[in-house]
């Protein structure tokens, strides 16, 4: 039988590998669908092409779904998230002018502590520093803006302005931000172009961050169960493919492919192998769980993981965040991720929501099968979100 | 709401660009400007306070514009992609010829439409001259290809020019294939065995 085609939206990025990976190494093929994998030139893009029906998926930035529920940023086609495509996988870098002023005070560019590397920015900073983004609603913001609160640069603020990726190395020279938070592999990228150095990896403030989900709009997913359980169950197994460290070498090659990346495998290795080169001086330094395609339940997507977004955008725009957490919720489907995860070999956990930042240590949980433990998903500061009480 | 509309459009390419800015003089009354460069550019745009604002949606600096659909922009008034809110085959039509329009919330759609719709057809214009230039470019490629098998099947087989190009096309024929696919084919594999 002829696999059904299916078109999917995504942004060529390290964590569109599930999706890459689902068609290229045949676990669509196995579940009887072809991927048509649409690049696309922007965020803003990709979403349209999925509300208005160019798509039927998208890989998409789990921030947008809640807004697009909350009415934020004028599309509002009802949208749901899943399961989670991707966790963690950010950098947050400095152009070169705050890399020399933060090694003229001796600091040291651990790639690892947030609250030293905001101590060391806020004692360097002239006023608010202005940090590139890829897009207004994106974990990238919110990581920024929970580090910020909660560090000595709350003193002196940040401005976060929305700059493409590609054209972040530019925006550096000339002036236009002075620092940057982006999705691998454009942090190694300017690195390579000498455009600035590596701070923090996005783990170092949030140790289990839902980076990009797999959104399909609300109503295809009701009329279209069957293909959606397909490619559900395809992007899983890419997943788990891509967690096993000999598959590592492969997907670099893959993903490095002018159809998909076209940036050298050895750029996209660093991400994968989670040992990066942090400046120009070629400084190596390497981060445990850079990003996560599997391990620990990542994809699955959990409501209060959802609910944390909601809040977080809801205390940024001023809007009530009783109403934003619940909206949230309602668009991490774990109840679809329940239904067409069934017949896999997925283990899934009992509950659909968890004390965020709660874990810290790897803790085995109450699950279907008894296998599951969860990872370290630890704040920086050790906060605790609760889904159920608002403070 | 009788003053004129304010304009921006956001084109790097100065024919393009222009080529917007006279079809839209010709149908409408509105203050039009344009934005070439990319650094900065939400506060460019916010500078010149406009109605709407007209993007290609290839365009990857159109994320920039995101920034502006939020209250707390530097617009201070709120605005929002009309495309949620227009007329439902309006916003499609728009979609598939490629433009993204940003308008001010509260905009009445029909001081919209004629701005859309001359920006649409101009937009369809530029899309259907895309398409046909990477055809024509295809088209010479395949015929590069195609002259370079024909002259291997001369040499190879000691036939004529017709004879190697009934040959290929019997076999793309045969094989379901087009006789481009069969020369490129022919092509890399005498590569691969010199």
């Amino acid at each position: 039988m002829r696999p059904v085609p299916l078109p999917v939206a995504y942004m060529p990025l390290v964590d569109a590998a599930p999706l890459i990976i689902a068609q290229e190494m045949g676990f669509a093929e196995a579940e009887g669908i072809a991927l048509d994998l649409v690049a696309a030139p922007s965020w803003s893009s990709v979403r349209d092409m999925l509300a208005f029906g160019r798509v039927d998926a998208a890989h998409l930035l789990s921030p947008v779904p809640v807004a697009m529920a909350m009415g934020l940023g004028g599309v509002s086609t009802p949208v749901s998230a899943v399961s989670v495509l991707s966790v963690n996988g950010n950098v947050i870098g400095v152009g070169r002018a705050l890399e020399q002023a933060l090694r003229a005070q001796g600091f040291g560019f651990d790639f690892a502590d947030a609250r030293a590397a905001a101590a060391a920015l806020a004692a360097v900073a002239e006023g608010p520093i202005v940090f590139g983004v890829p897009f207004p609603f994106s974990m990238h913001v919110e990581l920024l803006r929970y580090w910020v609160e909660h560090t000595a640069l709350a003193g002196c603020g940040i401005d976060i302005r929305t700059v493409p990726p590609p054209l972040m190395a530019q925006a550096l020279a000339e002036g236009d931000v002075d620092a940057f938070c982006v999705g691998e592999p454009w942090g190694s990228v300017a690195v390579e172009q000498g455009a600035g150095a590596l701070l923090l990896p996005g783990r170092a403030i949030w140790a289990f961050a839902p980076e990009k989900v797999l959104a399909v709009r609300t109503d295809w997913a009701e009329t279209e169960p069957h293909l959606l359980g397909r490619l559900m169950r395809a992007v899983w197994k890419a997943g788990r493919w891509l967690s096993h460290p000999e598959s590592r070498t492969t997907t670099a090659e893959i993903l490095s492919r002018p159809d998909w990346l076209g940036v050298p495998a050895e750029v996209i290795d660093r991400a994968l192998s989670a040992r990066f080169i942090i400046s120009g001086r070629a400084e190596q330094r390497q981060v445990a769980g850079f990003v996560g395609f599997h391990q620990g339940a990542a994809s699955f997507p959990w409501r209060s993981q959802a609910r944390w977004i909601g809040d977080r955008l809801a205390l940024a725009q001023g809007l009530p965040r009783g109403a934003a957490r619940d909206l949230g919720a309602a668009v991490f489907r774990s109840d679809l991720y329940r239904a067409h995860m069934a017949e896999t070999d997925a283990d899934l956990p009992g509950a659909s929501e968890k004390l965020e930042g709660a874990i810290r240590h790897p803790t085995a949980i109450a699950s279907q099968k008894g296998q599951l433990s969860l990872l370290q998903d630890a704040f920086f500061d050790g906060r605790i979100f609760d889904p159920s009480r608002i403070d | 709401m009788t003053s004129k509309l304010t304009v921006v459009v956001v084109e790097e390419d100065r024919d393009r660009a222009l080529a917007i800015v006279d079809a839209l003089k010709d149908s409408c009354d509105c203050d039009l400007f344009v934005i070439g460069t990319t650094s900065g550019l939400a506060r460019r745009i916010a500078a010149h306070a406009p109605d709407v604002v007209l993007i290609d949606v290839d365009n990857p600096t159109r994320d920039m514009l995101e920034e502006l659909t939020l209250a707390s922009g530097p617009l201070e008034r709120p605005v929002a992609m009309f495309v949620s809110r227009a007329a439902g085959g309006l916003a499609q039509a728009a979609i598939e010829a490629g433009v993204s329009a940003y308008v001010v919330d509260g905009l009445k759609p029909e001081r919209l439409l004629p701005v859309l719709e001359v920006t649409i057809a101009r937009f369809r214009m530029f899309r259907q001259m895309r398409i046909e230039l990477a055809e024509t470019r295809r088209a010479l490629e395949e015929r590069k290809v195609i002259d370079r098998a024909k002259g291997l099947l001369m040499k190879a087989k000691g036939i004529d020019e017709d004879a190697a190009y009934a040959l290929l096309r019997r076999t793309a024929m045969d094989q379901g294939r087009r006789v481009a696919e069969v020369a490129e084919a022919l092509v890399t594999a005498s590569g691969l065995l010199r």
